[in-house]
Order: C-alpha cells, then structure tokens, then sequence
C-alpha cells in the first residue's frame, strides 16, 4: 500500500492586517496562478484536477457555504470542491486521505480568511459556544485561553518573562520570513506592559488580525515527478478531539495534542519525536501554547514548560522559526502556514531562516476553546 | 478509465431520527445522540470501534460555529479523529464520500459520517439568501425557491400536460413518505386531488406551489463505513461503496458565458455521464433499481429524472405519468418520500445515501420496494447546482 502524498507547490499571499482592497476571490486567484504557473497542471478530467479542496468558514465570511463564492476561482467549475470547515491542517489531512484512497492522484488545496472582515472576531468564536449555557456568559476564545493560560503557568512554572521571551523571539524570527505579518519589534518590557485583554493575556501575548490566503498542489507518488523534481512528502496526519464544558476537563491535560501527536506518529512510522524530527511548527495563538503544545507533542517535559524555555528549548528543536501563528496568521490557517513553513524548510528554500539539515517536520493546529480540538501532520523529504 | 480504488469500504450501520418541524424535546447533540446511537446499533457494534467521526452541517441556519465543538457531547468524537467538512445541501453526501475516501486511504478503518440540522433553530431562508454573494446578487435572491423549472418544463410540454406531472410527483412521493415512519411530512394525498392542489396550492414563485416545496425539517443522520476485511467480519449484509462523484459550478450565473461542454444548471447530466462512463454503465435507468434523489421540489424531482437517467423527448414525464416511480414500479424514486417530505438539509443528503442502503439490504420496512435491490444511486444537491453523486452495490462483483 502507498503510504505517502507528495506536496508538488505552494503558493500564498503576504500575511497582512487588512487586505481592504481585496475580496477574497482575488486573494485566492493569486495563489491559484501560482500554483497554475509553477507546475502546469490540467483540470483534464483524466489526468488533471478533478477535485479541489478549499479551507474557509461561514461565520467568518459571513455567508452560508462559503466555498460557494470561490468555485470558479479555484478552477471548481464542473469539478469536484469539498471545504475543510475544521481548522485548514485537517484539509491537508484529508487531501493525503483523498489521494492514497486511489479516489484522486491530483488535489489541489487552497484556503482563505480574511479576519480584518468581521466586526470583532470575537464575537465569531461566541457563537462556537452553546446557546444555553456559554454563549450568555460572554465566552470566546480570548477569554477561555485566559484560563486556560492562568491553569498552565501555575503548572509548569511559565511566567510572565517567560512569554514576553516567546513573543520577542517570534517577532525576530517573522522579520526574516518574507510572508509573514509586518510588525513591529518588540522588547521583553513592552510585551510586559501591553494592555490587558483577559487576565493573564495581554495584548502582544495573543495573535494579531490577520487577512491571508494559500495554495497548494498534493499528488500521488507515481506522478509527483510531473510536476516537481523535489516533492516533499506527507506521512502521517492524526487529529483529536476533546470534551467540550471547560468544567469537564482538567485544562492543561494536552489529551487531545498528545492522541493526535501518538497517532500521526504511528502512521508515519516515528518513534522518537526529538530525534528523529528535526523541525517543530506550533499554533501558538497565544503565548502560553508554545511551551504548552510543546510539552503536548513531547518536546518539553510535562510541567516543565518553563524550564524549557529557560534551558533554550525554542531554538534547540527549531520551533516556530516562522515567527508562529503569534506574529499573525488568520485564525482557521494557523495549521496551513505552519505546513508551508516545513515545506519550505524541508525543500531548502527558506532563505535567511533556514534550518540545516531537516529531513522530516511536524506541523500541529488547534481550533476550539482551550485547544479542544488538536491535528498534526508529519512531514519528510 | 476504470475506478481504482485502494481497498473496498462498505456501509455496515445507518441511522436516523424522526423527521419533524420542532424537535424541541432534544437539543442539538441529543438530537444527534439519538440517529448515532441507531447507526452504532444496526451496525451492533460500539463507539469505542469508531477510528473518526465525519460531521456536516452549515453553521449559519442554526449560528453555531464549528458547531462539532459543541456536538461533540453527542457524536462520540471524545479521544478520536474527528474533522468537518462541509458543502451546501450536497453536504450529508459530501461526508459520505469523504468517509469512504477516509476509509479506503488505509488510513481509517471505521468511519461514521455525521449529518444534522434543527431549521427550527434558525431561519432557513435567510440563511439560503445569505449565500449569495452581497454585492451582485444577495438582493435578488429568494433563499432555494425559484419558479425557473417550473416555467421552463411548461413551455416544452405545455401547461396542462406540465403542471399534472408535477403534481403527480408530488403525490407518489406523498404516498412513499406516508410508509416511511420517520418521514417529517406524510399528508394523505391522493391521485384524485391532482385538479384541486393544480390550481389551490398557494403559488411561491411562478408556478411553483407551497405543495411543490420541500420541508423545513429538524433531524440528523449517522452513516458508518468500513473497510472490507471489518465490514466482512461485522455486518451480515454489507452495502459496498463503488463509486462517487462531485461537480460543483460557478456561483454567479453563467459569469463565464456559454460553453458548449458546460451548459448552465446541467451539473446533474455531466455529473452521471462521467461517473457511468468511468463505470462501464450504458443504460442507468435498466442498470439501477433503485434511486434516491435530492429533489427539493416537485419540479426539480420531475425535470431531473432526465439529466441523471439520460432521457430523451418526454420520456422522464411518461415515467411519472405511468407511475414507473412509484415502490412496485420500474425505477422507484425515492422510496422514502425523498427530500419534499423530509428537509433536515445537513442530514439530507446523506439520508439518500442511508435510505439506499436500506434498500440494497432489504430492511427498509414498509416503503422496501418489492423486488430485489442489486445496484443503487444515491444524490446530493446544493450550493449554485451542485451534484454528487454516491453508487452502491450488493454485492463486491464490479
């Protein structure tokens, strides 16, 4: 049985805080003629695209079947179209699934937001709260990761030093990274004295509005050579999801990252995460995630996320040297931009960041409260 | 091109909930408690021997976002692999080709697609008219109702000859919902009421009539599939997933212009040319025994039969007129009073597929049709004129 799904061409947009100029059609055209221009694929019935695969949501959009409005600029006319509505790692999941089912040999898989759209974003991730019991009380993201983060700092000794280092070494690695968000460089004391968003997350501890797009061209391994000389291979995809009330869980229990984390693994055929992977990217919407989703995948010790930092665990396993979802990728696409920086990585063509020496990356999304729902995907070459 | 596959996936449990305006006994996870724990009974085993779980709805009739979140206090996903793919109202089959994907990649061994909607929760037209776009047309459309069909069926057949057939449809599928006990809608009808629901339905849009018009349903839909050697172990009566296919169109009406290979609304034709022809099959209509059909409205079931089956001249209105539709007839539609009488639009999609599956297996009760069912058709509709498209078989012989 073939066991791998090679990744042929990426293509995306600038990671930018307000794209006002811009639908989201348009965004995604660009990427769509730079994957069209980099690998000549067909939309031929036989040997071309026949399905595509899309990564969006239609609260953010504000429409219902958001896919419906970009059919026609991902080339879906009279072909097959199915959008990942869960965080867009899964979409690259389950285009490994697509083509190692026989169904497809060629996927193209693209994905769009633009957070800058919505009034407030937090009001969006209100409404993945129940009607009944926690949307009255105001939950969102912002404030659920707030005790989340509280739950964790207490447990693994992360201070406030300690995330002001992870954001300014965000901020550093993102300058370096051509598609990132441009933001301004920071000092430890600036992030210590940003404004409060929800006890005890600050302002530059959390990840700014961000409008992005993406593309990207998977095939099978017999006919990855027509369109690239370099693929880079996908391995093993895995997700979890956890329980859902804060109350029925302990919040810093990393259950769902560490299933997914063993099960993606597996399937790839890994047994020691810090040996045999050399590159590390994390969702980290807020500060406190990087040491907590790296104890999860099992870079750091449980309860010893502090440490960790303090002992240099960032730059010793090469995490996030994008910059992470901390310098500002759109909340669905976290898991997407943490896959093209491996694929980047992986390739060799990461320019003044890159990393010597990768052979094989992992890439790791979250989407829900409190990390609820986790994905990984391990990458070789 | 023959259909290659990496190993064969059967559907071995379904389930589903009554069909109904207000399900306001249950809340949405226990609304979809109930159609999951069905499905994991008909397929006797138990959550713990699910590997993923595959969820589908569309968030804004009920505004819940990644309402799988949420759902998850009903589905079973707690510790498993759990993703959430959605389309429009080709959703419910979407998932059910993504769960057969899912499991023939080797990557799943049992797989349970989720689909679900509670319309009572929201406003389901608004929510449809919200899916165009804001700038060109969101002022101009009229959620899922249009009168298009309706008119153009009239103008080839004329109005009399039209407007029965119409009603025709409507009134078998009344009679099949009426042996369906989880159909939402089962009124009664009769053949003798033709005349009076002709001129008597309130209109819509044109001529099409509220009786025409599908359900605003609450229900849900659990589906589980398997890999062979699992499907072959566990289920007595496994229902073998041959193939599937999914054509999506542009959102704005004909932007492009006229293609002669891509005739605006013909997603349904192009659809079933390519997935029969991949397929070997020559002759649907005497090739399957069944079809379960997305069919949102009496118009659309009658004008359809042709695009799917390959009809020619008025060949798909004599199938109706001659009630060759009907359970007992040569290509029973939609046994289960299809999409008109039920319209949890999550779910229903992903009911054609469950209600097949019955069929091929011999268990649906009393809407079971009368002879036995080797090869069915399963379709999802939605978004501008979307199709997909879902095969199934009795047994692995293709």
């Amino acid at each position: 049985m073939q066991k791998r799904v090679a990744i042929c061409a990426v293509a995306q947009i600038k990671n930018d805080p307000n794209l006002w100029y811009a639908r989201f059609q348009n965004m995604l055209l660009e990427c769509f003629e730079g994957i069209m221009s980099q690998t000549k694929v067909t939309f031929d019935m036989e040997k071309g695209i026949r399905t595509v695969i899309t990564c969006s949501d239609d609260v953010w959009d504000a429409r219902t079947i958001s896919n419906n409005g970009m059919t026609d600029v991902v080339g879906a006319h009279f072909r097959g179209e199915e959008k990942m509505a869960q965080e867009s790692l899964n979409g690259l999941g389950y285009a490994m699934a697509s083509i190692l089912s026989g169904h497809d040999d060629v996927v193209l898989y693209m994905g769009h937001m633009k957070e800058s759209q919505p009034e407030s974003r937090n009001m969006c991730t209100n409404l993945a709260f129940d009607p009944f019991y926690c949307r009255p009380l105001g939950m969102d993201f912002v404030n659920v990761n707030a005790m989340q983060a509280r739950a964790y700092m207490q447990k693994s000794g992360v201070t406030e030093e300690h995330l002001a280092k992870i954001v300014v070494r965000s901020r550093k690695n993102a300058a370096k990274n051509p598609f990132a968000r441009d933001n301004e460089p920071v000092k430890e004391d600036d992030v210590m004295k940003s404004p409060l968003l929800a006890d005890p997350l600050r302002q530059l501890h959390y990840y700014p509005s961000t409008d992005w797009a993406f593309g990207m061209l998977l095939c099978s391994e017999k006919r990855a050579k027509e369109f690239t000389d370099n693929p880079v291979w996908i391995t093993g995809y895995a997700s979890c999801m956890d329980s859902y009330f804060l109350g029925d869980k302990d919040l810093t229990s990393n259950f769902s990252l560490k299933n997914a984390t063993e099960r993606a693994l597996k399937k790839a055929g890994i047994k020691d995460v810090k040996k045999d992977i050399q590159l590390f990217e994390l969702c980290d919407h807020a500060a406190y995630q990087l040491p907590m989703w790296a104890e999860g995948i099992g870079l750091a010790q449980e309860g010893k996320g502090g440490k960790w930092i303090d002992d240099g665990g960032m730059d010793e396993y090469n995490v996030n040297i994008s910059g992470g979802m901390l310098n500002g990728n759109p909340l669905l696409l976290g898991g997407a931009a943490r896959a093209i920086e491996c694929f980047y990585q992986l390739k060799g063509e990461a320019g003044k960041r890159q990393v010597k020496g990768v052979k094989r990356a992992l890439a790791q999304s979250t989407y829900g409260a409190a990390g609820q729902h986790q994905a990984v995907v391990i990458f070789e070459v | 091109m023959a259909h290659k596959k990496n190993r064969n996936v059967a559907i071995i449990g379904v389930g589903q909930t009554k069909h109904s305006s207000h399900r306001e006994d249950v809340n949405q996870p226990e609304m979809i408690h109930e159609a999951v724990s069905a499905a994991l009974k008909d397929a006797n085993i138990s959550i713990k021997d699910v590997d993923c779980i595959v969820h589908g709805n569309m968030e804004l009739f009920e505004m819940v976002h990644q309402p799988d979140l949420w759902h998850v206090l009903g589905t079973g996903a707690y510790g498993k692999d759990s993703i959430r793919i959605t389309t429009g109202g080709t959703v419910g089959t979407t998932i059910a080709c993504a769960s057969d994907n899912l499991v023939a990649s080797g990557m799943y061994d049992i797989v349970m697609a989720i689909g679900f909607q509670k319309l009572q929760e929201g406003h389901t037209t608004g929510g449809i008219t919200n899916m165009a776009d804001p700038l060109w047309f969101r002022n101009l459309q009229t959620g899922a109702l249009t009168g298009s069909t309706a008119y153009d069926v009239i103008q080839e057949f004329g109005e009399d000859r039209a407007k029965r057939a119409a009603m025709m449809y409507r009134i078998i599928m009344d009679k099949h919902a009426c042996l369906n006990p989880n159909a939402h809608r089962a009124f009664g009808l009769d053949f003798d009421q033709v005349e009076t629901l002709m001129n008597t339905s309130p209109q819509l849009v044109g001529e099409l009539r509220l009786i025409h018009m599908c359900s605003q349903s609450d229900g849900a839909c659990a589906v589980i599939f398997a890999c062979e050697k699992k499907a072959k172990e566990i289920s007595k009566k496994p229902v073998w997933i041959r193939d599937h296919i999914t054509i999506h169109r542009e959102e704005t009406f004909n932007i492009f212009g006229y293609h002669k290979n891509y005739p605006v609304l013909k997603t349904h034709k192009f659809a079933a040319e390519q997935l029969f022809k991949r397929n070997n099959i020559k002759n649907p209509l005497e090739y399957f025994d069944v079809f379960e059909m997305y069919d949102p409205a009496a118009w659309w079931g009658l004008d359809w039969l042709r695009d799917f089956f390959f009809l020619k001249g008025d060949e798909h209105l004599r199938l109706v007129e001659n009630k060759e539709i009907m359970i007992g007839g040569s290509m029973p539609i939609n046994p289960s009073g299809g999409v008109i009488a039920s319209n949890p639009i999550g779910a229903t999609a992903l009911l054609r597929v469950a209600e097949a599956a019955l069929q091929v297996r011999g268990d649906a009760g009393a809407h079971q049709i009368p002879k036995e069912v080797k090869h069915a058709l399963a379709s999802g509709f939605g978004g501008t004129m979307w199709t997909v498209l879902m095969m199934l078989e009795k047994e692995l012989s293709w």
